[in-house]
């Protein structure tokens, strides 16, 4: 048991901080820092000026544009990030797809996508959940059918995030509905330029048009652009929701986000309350960092800590939980959400609401935290 | 940075735990013995004592073996795991440290020694009738007269005062600040009583009585005084997390054996999932233990006291969860005395309410609220 860093891994922290705050425009972090939208070209300078500096696709395999680096120092490499206000490199590219082509594509498949879909050449969404398929996912009805070396898709995807800026989508398709239902189900990459792919915004409770519907209608697909084996798509999907050990809590965005509170709010802060809520989730937040790094550190073996499994649950209640704060903070300025530009009312606060009610999302993706629950009482209690 | 135990470390702990488990096996002998004077197992104690255990903490010269604090977090830890009522939090750690801190070499060499041994047990009175934590004695005053001091006042709760043999007590000194003394059992008069979880408390009234000064007498011990209840809080959540752990795993296994409406409770998500919750909060508890333990050695009196705070806030939110729930998810026999469960909740608020309990450390936390910008986990 030790508690600092080694020379190497403190070495490793300073110029990840060095590189993140040289490397990516000021105006990029601050956009992130104070809690404002990016747009897509924000995001993808961002995530280009990492990959030019080999730091956007790290955990990838080597011969890809992976840094070999162990998981203390991914972990090291994600919490800096978030601290510098860098946007984290888009999770349908860097943590998704991409790990899944590496693994399971065909070399031309690797050939043609990987480079781009590092640097985001390629802007990837993902169409895994259904309107009739959510938690229960392998409940899936989009079918693909072949016809010659082509499928043809046709079906409905929705919650696609970002799928406004998507150029491709990776889609989990039913391809045999004679077996088992995890069975038939395939994975396929989409151009989503191809006739018969409509992308159709939803709007949200905050008011913004951040996810989709994404309606398939006879979509001719070339048979080479699905990934792995007919039939391999459930296993696939498996793999990438249960691929990453590090990252998997906002920590250090979580952090920021409460530290800048205590700026933008200062003059609460002799409210013994106010000071009381900071110090409560200043500790939550510790335990659930130090929780993260008892994970990464003792991944090293291969086998993934039982406890990984506590910091999605956790992470994304405490990331809702400054929301609140913040909300509060803001009082009755954050009624002032939606007014123009020139309101009167400061920036900050005008986005807690929209960014209180946006973040209720964050307990209910990538397995909601009753998913989440269920996974610790069976897998874990073995109840 | 790392988080595991050593080969050392994890030997240590299969021996305390073996050990523990042939007077521990069941909650029937603990329940016994607290029952009997004096509140814990003599000859446990004794056998500690050859082990080492008692030892742990002391420098070498001291009669000690000179172990690091993760060695005495194991410790702790096992303890809590059977809810054992020996004193080694209240003579060892709080006692003992109090002696390893401010006594002279021949004072640390005697008591320490005898400590180690088994031959002595002591016990630290530091609090006064309705105090809350302080490091500056109001309970008891110390004077004295031709070079000779004694002690006048009352101190309570003292946790393992009723059957100690030395006491170290904190008293307020007559030119100002605080000062530690060390008293004979015989020279004082004092009421034992269970305290929630049967382990043994004394109220003790110093009447004139005569005392040592440890270490150079007349000299504010104020910031020692503090930076030792800091250590006892951190190693009383290694204590407290052994207590959790026992508890999550005794309410899982009554969830998958424990049958009603003919199928076992584990059928009931309502129950499993707050069996998952429990997870999650020990989990937590387990990281920030481990945490505040590593930064002892850092031998930073400032960043011991933030870590204590930080341990001390979060053992209180993740023990009255698992403390609650473990009673709540067994039904009726979770709230008898012969089941483990529910005693274990009460050992849990006994340590937290002697050691700092959670608004007493939030309190601190907020203060400093505005110290820093981000907290700094290493």
């Amino acid at each position: 048991m030790q508690l600092e860093l080694s020379q190497t891994d403190r070495e490793f922290r300073d110029r990840m901080r060095e590189t993140f705050t040289t490397k990516v425009p000021q105006e990029i972090r601050d956009t992130v820092l104070e809690g404002r939208h990016l747009t897509r070209d924000q995001i993808v300078e961002s995530q280009q000026a990492l990959n030019a500096e080999g730091l956007a696709v790290p955990h990838w395999p080597v011969e890809w544009g992976g840094q070999d680096w162990t998981d203390l120092q991914r972990h090291l490499w994600h919490e800096e990030m978030q601290r510098a206000g860098v946007p984290i490199p888009l999770a349908f590219n860097a943590s998704m797809i991409g790990p899944v082509i590496a693994q399971f594509g065909s070399e031309e498949q690797k050939e043609r996508f990987l480079a781009k879909t590092a640097n985001l050449d390629i802007w990837w969404s993902q169409g895994f959940s259904e309107p009739d398929a959510g938690s229960d996912l392998a409940s899936l009805r989009t079918t693909a059918v072949r016809d010659g070396d082509d499928w043809v898709v046709n079906g409905q995807k929705t919650w696609t995030t970002l799928g406004q800026h998507g150029d491709w989508i990776f889609t989990l398709v039913r391809t045999d509905t004679e077996v088992k239902k995890q069975a038939g189900i395939s994975m396929l990459l989409i151009d989503m330029t191809d006739p018969g792919v409509e992308v159709r915004p939803i709007e949200l409770i905050d008011g913004g048009y951040e996810v989709n519907e994404v309606w398939f209608s006879d979509v001719r697909v070339p048979g080479d652009l699905l990934v792995g084996e007919p039939g391999g798509g459930w296993t696939i999907a498996k793999f990438l929701l249960g691929n990453e050990r590090v990252g998997v809590a906002p920590v250090g965005a979580t952090k920021r986000a409460l530290a800048t509170l205590k700026t933008t709010a200062a003059d609460q802060l002799d409210d013994p309350l106010v000071r009381a809520r900071i110090a409560e989730l200043e500790n939550d937040l510790l335990a659930l960092e130090l929780t993260a790094l008892r994970v990464v550190a003792h991944s090293s073996d291969g086998e993934p800590h039982p406890a990984s499994s506590v910091l999605k649950l956790r992470g994304t209640v405490l990331q809702q939980a400054v929301s609140e704060l913040a909300l509060d903070l803001a009082g009755p300025a954050s009624l002032a959400s939606r007014a123009e530009d020139d309101s009167p009312q400061e920036g900050w606060a005008r986005r807690t609401a929209p960014t209180y009610l946006n973040l209720r999302k964050a307990s209910i993706y990538g397995g909601s935290n009753e998913i989440q629950r269920q996974i610790i009482s069976r897998t874990i209690l073995g109840l | 940075m790392d988080f595991t135990y050593d080969d050392e470390q994890q030997a240590l702990r299969e021996a305390v735990r073996g050990l523990l488990a042939t007077t521990y096996a069941d909650h029937e002998t603990r329940r016994r013995t607290v029952a009997d004077e004096p509140g814990f197992d003599r000859a446990l104690w004794g056998r500690l004592a050859e082990m080492g255990i008692l030892g742990l903490p002391f420098s070498e010269d001291d009669g000690g073996v000179g172990a690091g604090p993760v060695e005495i977090g194991i410790v702790c830890q096992e303890l809590g795991r059977v809810l054992a009522p020996e004193p080694f939090l209240a003579s060892v750690v709080h006692a003992g440290g109090l002696v390893a801190s401010l006594g002279l070499a021949e004072q640390r060499a005697d008591l320490l020694g005898r400590l180690s041994a088994g031959e002595v047990v002591l016990a630290a009175a530091d609090t006064s009738p309705g105090g809350r934590w302080a490091s500056r004695a109001d309970g008891v005053r110390a004077s004295v007269s031709d070079g000779t001091w004694t002690l006048d006042g009352v101190a309570d709760p003292v946790v393992g005062g009723e059957s100690a043999d030395v006491l170290v007590v904190t008293a307020a000194l007559p030119d100002g600040g605080t000062g530690v003394f060390v008293v004979a059992a015989d020279d004082v008069s004092r009421t034992g009583y269970a305290a929630a979880d049967l382990t043994r408390a004394a109220s003790v009234t110093f009447d004139g009585s005569a005392a040592t000064p440890l270490g150079e007498a007349g000299r504010d011990a104020g910031p020692s005084i503090a930076t030792i209840s800091d250590l006892t809080r951190i190693m009383g959540a290694n204590q407290a997390l052994g207590v959790m752990q026992s508890q999550v795993r005794a309410t899982t296994d009554y969830l998958k054996s424990r049958k009603q409406f003919g199928v076992t409770l584990n059928a009931f998500q309502a129950l499993t999932f707050r069996a998952a919750d429990m997870y999650v909060e020990l989990e937590l508890a387990h990281s920030m233990v481990d945490w505040a333990t590593m930064t002892i050695a850092g031998g930073d009196r400032d960043v011991v006291a933030d870590a204590a705070d930080r341990v001390g806030l979060q053992i209180a939110r993740s023990g009255r969860h698992i403390g609650q729930e473990a009673i709540q998810l067994h039904g009726g026999i979770g709230m008898t005395a012969e089941y483990a469960v529910g005693v274990g909740t009460a050992h849990l608020e006994v340590l937290d309410q002697w050691l700092g309990n959670g608004p007493h450390h939030l309190r601190r936390l907020a203060e400093r609220v505005t110290d820093h910008d981000l907290v700094e986990a290493i």
